[in-house]
Order: structure tokens, then sequence, then C-alpha cells
């Protein structure tokens, strides 16, 4: 027995040259998909309604999002929430909030640019309303209910 | 002379490197592309605005309450029944069309409606008015926009596939990748103004 076991065989080593290359697609994938989030909420997850007539927005830097939800904080009270940019606001701060939005992108694009309201499903109608006669106030007449497309919703 | 060759660079470490960047992207990244159901405010009208007059049959009222529950046309309807409600309301065609730049558009020739006399006259004169409390859910409001948006879906699908064989979702989707195409164009407004969405939000009860 010892005459065959004297023999040790080396294993060989797994040729790892094409490891940087996978790695590298990997990479180049996430970095071509990857959108960062600008802002950190103060107001808890949405929970977005489902709906089937859904559409796409594009041209991300023409979006501005509002938030609506109940405040992570809970010393700010558990009413409805609005939140601009990443401080909590009222109803009244949507105008300047718009302007400001206005402001980031050339002239020619103002037209184009759309508000995106992502509102938990609890939130009341109410609030909603407060921040529509402010957009129609300050123009801002595109409008996008955000919510996730279904195929169908239980009725 | 002694030719030198280029020593080789290490590139032991180029993998660590990577996988270093690829983590940072894989937890910053969110995938999800923002949709929604999208909706056109009206403009503000000025201070001396006087309201045109609409006829009661040409206004279609859905009123959702605070216990989110739904009163079309002064009768409770559950949220099932909203499109078939919807579209046989759009779809009567009971009489003219509204006039556009002094040129009446006349009857509705594409309607499968009843054509009651007690229902909509023109799929451009039928207005949707949803009313809601203040105290309404957001997701009971978005369940009814999107109900009311199906039966549109439905009347204008029903319309392309008639007159062109596609269905506009198709139509739509064809022009989006082909904006040079006058024709489509013209397909997908004529069947956009066939039926038109005219869902007005009125001012929530408190």
């Amino acid at each position: 027995m010892s005459k065959f076991g004297k023999k040790k065989k080396e294993m060989p080593a797994v040729n790892t040259a094409s490891l940087p290359d996978i790695v590298f697609m990997l990479l180049f994938f996430f970095m071509v998909t990857t959108t960062m989030r600008e802002t950190d909420l103060k107001i808890e997850n949405p929970v977005l309604p489902n709906a089937t007539e859904v559409k796409k927005l594009e041209h991300k830097s023409l979006v501005s999002t509002i938030y609506v939800g109940k405040a992570k904080d809970k010393k700010l009270g558990s009413g409805d929430k609005i939140q601009l940019n990443d401080k909590i606001a009222t109803p009244n701060d949507v105008t300047a909030f718009i302007l400001n939005e206005r402001s980031k992108v050339s002239e020619a694009e103002v037209p184009f640019m759309t508000t995106s309201i992502k509102a938990d499903i609890k939130s009341s109608v109410g609030t909603i309303t407060d921040i529509k006669l402010k957009l129609r106030d300050v123009g801002a007449l595109k409008l996008s209910l955000s919510s996730r497309k279904s195929a169908e919703i239980q009725q | 002379m002694a030719r030198r060759e280029t020593p080789e660079i290490n590139a032991g470490s180029m993998a660590d490197i990577a996988f270093l960047l690829l983590i940072f992207f894989l937890v910053t990244t969110t995938m999800d592309v923002d949709s929604g159901i999208s909706k056109k405010l009206s403009e503000k009208p000025p201070k001396d605005y006087v309201p045109p007059v609409i006829k009661e049959k040409n206004i279609f009222e859905v009123n959702i309450n605070r216990n989110n529950e739904m009163l079309v046309e002064g009768e409770t309807m559950k949220l099932g029944k909203l499109k078939e409600a919807a579209i046989k309301f759009i779809d009567n065609g009971g009489g003219e069309g509204k006039i556009e730049d002094g040129v009446s558009t006349g009857p509705c020739d594409y309607c499968k409606g009843a054509r009651s006399a007690s229902s909509s006259d023109h799929p451009n004169k039928a207005i949707i008015s949803v009313q809601s409390d203040r105290l309404t859910e957001y997701g009971m409001y978005i369940k009814v926009q999107n109900e009311l948006l199906r039966a549109y879906t439905e009347l204008r699908n029903r319309l392309a596939l008639e007159k062109y064989n596609v269905s506009y979702d198709q139509l739509e989707e064809d022009y989006k990748n082909d904006q040079k195409n006058e024709d489509l164009k013209k397909k997908v407004e004529f069947v956009k103004n066939s039926y038109p969405q005219i869902i007005s939000d009125a001012e929530p009860t408190s």
C-alpha cells in the first residue's frame, strides 16, 4: 500500500485569471442600472397603491417627487406628512419647491416637468388635494400618482 | 544590446478593487422605475370665470365617502361594477357631439351604446366627476381612478381594433418607437380624441 500512498498528488490551482473579467462585467451592469437615492426618507417608506393603467415616467431629471405618509419621528404627530427634498413640509412649501426644481432645468424643458406624488395608500385624499391645489396655482400641471404596476387588482 | 523585457504588471489585486466597487454599487442600486397614474391638472380659472352650463345627463357622478364606500349616480356600487357602468355612460352616444372651432362633430358614429336620451350625448361631452371626502383613503381613490381609466382604455382598444386591426396600446407603443411616423400619429390622435379622458376631480367635501 505504501507504494501508492507515497505519491502525493497536488491539486492544480483553479485558474482565476478570468475572475476580474466576470466581476467587471457585473460591475458595469450595476453601474449602468444604478440610480442613487438622493433623499433619505423622513417619512415611513410609503406603501404604493397597485394599479393597472400606469405609465412609466421617463426623463428622471424632469421629475420632482413629493412624498406623503406618516412621519418616522413620532414627535411630529401621527397625521399625514409631506416631504419635500429632505425635510417635512407643509402644503404651502410646495410652491417654493416647484420653483426651485424649475430653476434646475433649462427653460425649454419646463413644460415637460412632471410631479410625482408618492403617497402611502393609507393617507387621506385631503392631503393630496391640498398639494394638487398648490401645484395648480404654480402651474405644474403634469402629475403622476405613483403606483405599482399589477396585472389585476383585487376588488 | 540586451533586450529588456517589460515587466508584467501584477494584476492580482484588480479583482479585489473591482469587487469593492461592485459591492458599493450593489448596495446603492435601486432598480425601480417610477411609474404611476398620470393626470393632467386643470389650469387655474381666472377670477371672473363662469363655469359653462353642463347638462346633468352628460355628467357621471362618482362619490366616495370617508368609509371608502362608493355612490355612483346616486346609487351605491361595488368597485367591480364601476368599469361597466362607466363604459355604458361614455359609449352611450345619445346625441350630437360638442362643437369644435365652429364645426359640430355630429352624432357619435362609432359608439355602441344604448343611445339612450337620458345618458351622455357623445364621448367628447361625457364628463366623469369624482368627488371624494377629505378623509377618503388614498388607496381607494387610486382604485376608482384606475377603474375609470380602464374603461377608457377598453373603449379605445375596441375602436382601434375595429379601425386599424391593432389595439390602442400597440398603436401607442409603435408610435413611441417611431416618433416621425405621421400616419401612426394621426391614428393615435384619432383614437385618443374619439374617447378623450375627461375625469374631473371635484373639490372634496370636508
